[in-house]
């Protein structure tokens, strides 16, 4: 099998043809799509959802993850297990379904603080956008986010949905320490940086919600593909009160999500 | 029975790590693990542990460790790396590279330097704190290691104690050896973001790795790779240790085993599993070239790879206890500037 040009079109009309890419001898990428779009993300999950049930199954021998990203699968395997020719095979055929995901994703409400120290860059993309820097939180609050993918750090959500107002590119020069939880935009994506990193996003706000915490073992990120999130605004008081919380560990996450969260 | 070992020194550049941390990287969490799964598994078969049991990964100066509580225990060496060992009494003889030695309540052990990346290995692992299935350190999380982070000085890190019947210290004459020549590499998932003529400039051309250079990943600089009309950015997508990024200024990165779980640069090629861990060993000035293979050299290349190994544990010879003291130590150390030295395709 030529696995690098192998492409299967899928019965339906308007699908971008499946392609299978090698990623070293130890893992594949099923690319579904190039663009960042709800439906494309939605044919991912459905391969995903195929793989989770055939967890176990011969057909799986030796694969050891999956990481779904905005338009792709990427499958990890031990390649002194796994026949990467048939489990190419089997991804081409389970892409070919088309099936879109059937994961109800959990729908989220965080609170998000706008203090002047947690908002850096509010002011210089209020003025780049001729906005003033409320009318940009009152964007940033009226928006429902879908969240594509978790990656680059721990339990960090690409947070698709920014609206077109606030789309900018992002900065010309990185910071080399980005605080941890902040609320940061850039291109049409918004995020929340989990941990001090370097980063290149614009800074907006901050919430006191831990993106990531090995103790619910179950779930160790908040997040997961295919769920829902808005931000609701608290007061620098409301937020110091819950990053306390969440500092001692009492900060029951569950109080912020619409539906009940999986043990 | 469990043993305690003080850490006296933490070092510079040792972190705690094993296989690394397999499952979650759904959610962001890099594998982390040993750079050289095969030197770690090394150490741990002189300690007599299973090959994936977390050691210290020493990049640059040795811990010096003291066994506190219990005992004894068997420290194990790999790597270019010696050792010494002082008894409560003040007693001192050398450790050699590549071998073993037993602790006694009271004695401490100090590392030396590391040239390229070594390997401490101890009965029943260094048990540090496991998060996720998993000891080794990914410090920006705080995941694994001690507490989530590298040894301190004053922390104490439980081992097991040796059996009465385990058998007497052991030792190599150098490490498993690795592969020489290019990098092995497969090409994609995006090499049709470059023109013909520069995938096969790039597995022509001289790389110089960087000082630019962690756990993370490392930056390679050399001839400027173009990519085509796709451009470099893509949207992002699945990475994983050994592939080899290309942002717009043309000038590889690989990433290593802390690196993350998706990238938005075109990748025009990722290293084969059997050639990881000889990245491990690069540093700052050495020289590497790449060799495009297909899956079924990828496959001859890992069995090839676990035939040195098996055949290297053949090899294991007892420790001379009143050997002409510095032979051994100063054989491994020729044999080892071989294996790690910075010439072109040394790697």
């Amino acid at each position: 099998m030529n696995e690098k040009r192998d492409t299967v079109s899928a019965s339906a009309h308007n699908y971008v043809p499946a392609r299978l890419l090698p990623l070293g001898d130890s893992a594949l990428t099923l690319e579904l799509g190039r663009s960042i779009e709800t439906e494309t993300h939605e044919r991912v999950l459905g391969v995903a959802a195929a793989l989770e049930a055939l967890k176990g199954e011969p057909a799986l021998a030796g694969v050891e993850e999956w990481v779904s990203s905005f338009c792709a699968l990427t499958v990890h395997f031990d390649p002194d297990v796994t026949d990467a020719e048939a489990l190419g095979h089997l991804l081409l055929a389970l892409a070919a379904r088309g099936t879109r995901a059937s994961i109800a994703g959990l729908e989220w409400v965080l609170p998000a603080c706008f203090d002047e120290e947690f908002a850096p860059d509010l002011d210089a993309l209020a003025a780049r956008k001729g906005m003033s820097p409320q009318a940009v939180i009152d964007t940033l609050l009226g928006a429902t986010f879908r969240v594509y993918t978790i990656g680059f750090l721990p339990g960090f959500p690409y947070l698709g949905g920014l609206p077109e107002a606030l789309e900018v590119p992002r900065l010309s020069s990185p910071r080399s320490a980005v605080p941890a939880k902040s609320i940061a935009v850039a291109g049409a994506m918004c995020a929340v940086y989990p941990w001090l990193s370097p980063g290149g996003w614009h800074l907006l706000g901050r919430t006191p919600v831990p993106m990531f915490d090995p103790r619910y073992s179950a779930r160790p990120a908040l997040l997961a593909p295919g769920d829902r999130l808005r931000w609701r605004a608290v007061d620098r008081e409301t937020y110091d009160a819950m990053a306390a919380q969440a500092e001692a560990g009492t900060l029951d996450r569950e109080r912020f999500c619409r539906k009940d969260m999986p043990a | 029975m469990s043993a305690v070992l003080e850490v006296l020194d933490p070092g510079f550049f040792v972190t705690l790590q094993d296989g690394g941390r397999k499952g979650f990287r759904n959610i962001g969490v890099p594998l982390a693990g040993a750079l050289d799964p095969v030197w770690l598994a090394a150490a741990n078969a002189l300690a007599g542990n299973p090959v994936d049991a977390p050691g210290l990964e020493v990049r640059l100066a040795g811990p010096t460790l003291r066994l506190k509580e219990g005992g004894p225990v068997r420290l194990a060496l790999v790597g270019a790396m010696t050792g010494e060992v002082t008894t409560a009494e003040g007693a001192k003889r050398p450790v050699a590279a590549n071998a073993a030695v037993t602790l006694k309540p009271g004695d401490t052990f100090k590392a030396g330097r590391a040239t390229g990346t070594a390997y401490i290995a101890v009965s029943g692992g260094f048990l540090g704190d496991a998060d996720l299935g998993s000891y080794s350190t990914f410090e920006r999380a705080r995941l694994g290691g001690i507490k989530g982070r590298a040894p301190q000085r004053g922390d104490l890190i439980a081992c097991r104690a040796l059996a009465a019947s385990a058998g007497g210290d052991l030792c190599a004459e150098a490490p498993p050896a690795h592969a020489r020549g290019p990098i092995r590499i497969m090409l994609g998932p995006q090499d049709d973001h470059f023109e013909p003529e520069t995938l096969q400039a790039f597995c022509r051309d001289t790389y110089t790795v960087s000082p630019s250079l962690d756990r993370m990943g490392m930056r390679l600089e050399g001839p400027v790779l173009t990519h085509n009309a796709l451009g470099a950015d893509i949207v992002s997508d699945g990475v994983t240790p050994g592939v080899i990024q290309c942002p717009a200024n043309g000038q590889p990165i690989i990433l290593l085993a802390d690196g993350q779980t998706t990238g938005g640069y075109a990748k025009i090629a990722c290293a084969i599993r059997a050639d990881l861990p000889r990245l491990a060993h690069l540093r700052p000035g050495d020289t590497l070239h790449f060799a495009a293979v297909t899956r079924d050299e990828a496959k001859a290349a890992r069995q090839a790879a676990q035939a040195v190994f098996t055949q290297w544990v053949c090899t294991l010879a007892p420790v001379r206890p009143e050997g002409p003291p510095d032979s051994v130590m100063l054989l491994s150390h020729n044999l080892i500037s071989g294996v790690t030295a910075g010439e072109d395709e040394s790697v």
